[in-house]
């Protein structure tokens, strides 16, 4: 009657590409930081998404990043691509990475492809989201998280 | 005979043709909706016959003397009639229209309780409610220093009875407790619940948001002192619902709110109120919405509440079967006595991500805490898929949900 064509599943796929798929089951950074510097909660009440960024700061350095909590395929995902590209960088560089990766996934980035450097490649692979609008909170929920815990935001950020 | 040919046409068969929302394609399927406990579609009678009096009959309620006013005070109060009917109230001064359930428990939290509760007093819930049969509560007791104090469940969603029964103390000044829960879709004892209160002369209030759409409801046979529900989830509009009170406890309490309509004279040494149900009705009203209300409850009667509740035991021990056939499916509320409501995760793939997937087929499902973060807690997930059912839904109905079910694992594994 209504049959799942193959298109669905490429759709789907594109939303959840195997990247993806492979940070969620295996969160790369995952757990308390020991020796955290700076930290920030980021809520998603609509799906229950909650996570917690932890960062060590030292001269305006990210030396290390971890995060934990719970969330949808695709919050857990963000996150663990998140730490991944911010650890090593200086603090302005991670905020703009914020502003890029915030823009590109709500597209609002103008010629989205030439204005996203290199380093954020694997950032592609969340791409899919825009096609769901629904779903956009759960990409940006952790790099709001880091945008508030560079800024030493105590409250917790929500993507609601 | 008549009579004989309509009850063996499938329920479904016959009131699909009503909802005009069922008949779309969702993201290029068929759409299934399987949302009914947080919002129920609307049938054409009810679309038609708010539009209707929109289009004819609007003015305030109560005022004028005019002859739209007439007609707007008639559709308005009409609607009362066919609601006191619908819930077999024994008048119509009974029947308190709000903006829904959540306002019906804040109306007897401020008005019923407030006055009552001193430091020492009680409050009995259950752990399955859904937060607006909590918070008002909680608020409540902060505001008088009384105790909130919550009946458990077993692993199954069922309340446990025997440390309910132990709870019940003379300090207790009201129980509060849904009928169906919106996240397990349990049905709770309430008439034994309501005996057993009585007893001891403790007053209960029944948060029937979930049980008005799947049975058939009568306040004098379940003899309970307050029974609160939504239009929306049977069929109505949104922003109307009703406080079902006993006459006795609404006479005595105070009003809610101040405003018009709910006084009979206004002087700055004193007002004096309306009678009831006016008392508890401040300011204009939702009027298209109740005269809405008032269609839904007819056409539900129409229907007959008794065939829908058959229609959906078998609809829901069917669902229950296949989903329970899937592999790495977890059934979460899985009492004896259950209605319309089946929660569910699967594998470790997110409730989000399940309802996206779903969605992008077509089939139409709640995901998250449900506004039940307790029971979530309980059974320590942090939310989960929910499938729940009206008196439309049918057998390929729960066959799309498991298709969809299927593929969602093809994509995870």
């Amino acid at each position: 009657m209504s049959a799942v064509t193959l298109h669905d599943v490429d759709e789907l796929r594109d939303l959840y590409r195997e990247l993806i798929l492979d940070h969620a089951r295996s969160p790369r950074h995952f757990g308390k930081l020991d020796g955290a510097t700076h930290t920030a909660e980021g809520i998603n009440p609509l799906c229950g998404d909650k996570l917690r960024l932890y960062m060590r700061l030292d001269d305006d350095n990210i030396e290390d990043a971890s995060f934990e909590g719970s969330g949808c395929a695709i919050s857990v995902a963000s996150a663990s691509l998140l730490t991944d590209m911010i650890i090593g960088l200086p603090v302005p560089q991670a905020l703009e990475f914020f502003a890029t990766v915030t823009a590109r996934l709500t597209g609002r980035q103008a010629g989205s492809d030439d204005a996203t450097p290199p380093e954020l490649d694997k950032i592609r692979a969340l791409d899919g989201v825009r096609e769901f609008p629904s779903r956009v909170k759960c990409a940006t929920l952790a790099w709001h998280a880091l945008n508030s815990a560079i800024h030493g935001e105590s409250a917790p950020v929500s993507t609601e | 005979m008549t009579q004989l040919q309509v009850s063996n046409v499938p329920l479904d068969t016959e009131c699909r043709p009503d909802f005009p929302a069922l008949h779309q394609d969702v993201n290029a399927h068929p759409l299934v909706y399987l949302d009914n406990a947080a919002s129920a579609q609307q049938p054409s009678t009810v679309i038609d016959t708010v539009a209707h009096y929109q289009r004819h009959d609007h003015a305030n309620v109560h005022r004028g003397v005019h002859t739209l006013s007439y007609r707007a005070t008639d559709a308005y109060e009409g609607a009362r009639d066919k609601i006191q009917s619908f819930i077999n109230a024994g008048s119509r001064s009974e029947i308190v229209l709000t903006s829904g359930t959540t306002e019906s428990i804040n109306l007897v939290a401020q008005s019923y309780c407030r006055p009552r509760l001193a430091p020492g007093d009680k409050i009995l819930i259950s752990h399955l409610e859904h937060h607006s049969n909590i918070v008002p509560w909680q608020l409540v007791c902060e505001q008088t220093g009384a105790e909130l104090i919550v009946a458990p469940i077993n692993d199954k969603g069922e309340l446990i009875i025997d440390a309910f029964d132990k709870l019940l103390t003379d300090d207790v000044c009201l129980i509060a407790i849904a009928h169906v829960s919106n996240a397990l879709g349990t049905v709770l004892p309430v008439k034994d619940i309501i005996a057993k209160a009585k007893s001891r002369g403790i007053a209960v209030l029944i948060d029937g948001a979930q049980g008005v759409p799947h049975m058939q409801i009568d306040v004098q046979d379940l003899d309970c002192d307050f029974y609160a529900f939504s239009g929306h989830k049977m069929f109505g509009p949104t922003g109307v619902g009703v406080l079902f009170g006993r006459e006795a406890l609404l006479d005595a309490m105070p009003p809610y709110q101040g405003g018009g309509d709910m006084i009979l004279e206004v002087s700055f040494d004193g007002t004096t109120y309306n009678d009831l149900p006016y008392k508890f009705e401040a300011g204009t009203p939702n009027i298209s919405g109740v005269v809405g209300f008032g269609a839904a409850a007819d056409y539900l009667q129409s229907v007959g509440m008794a065939r829908i509740a058959q229609h959906e035991r078998q609809l829901l021990d069917y669902m229950m079967q296949k989903l329970g056939e899937i592999d790495g499916i977890r059934l979460i509320g899985t009492a004896a006595e259950k209605a319309s409501v089946q929660s569910f995760l699967v594998d470790d793939i997110h409730p989000h991500d399940l309802g996206t997937i779903l969605d992008h087929q077509g089939v139409a499902i709640r995901t998250g805490h449900h506004c039940a973060m307790p029971v979530m807690d309980f059974f320590g997930v942090p939310g989960t898929a929910r499938a729940s059912l009206a008196l439309y839904n049918n057998a390929d109905d729960v066959d799309r949900l498991v298709d969809a079910i299927s593929n969602a694992r093809r994509i995870f594994t």
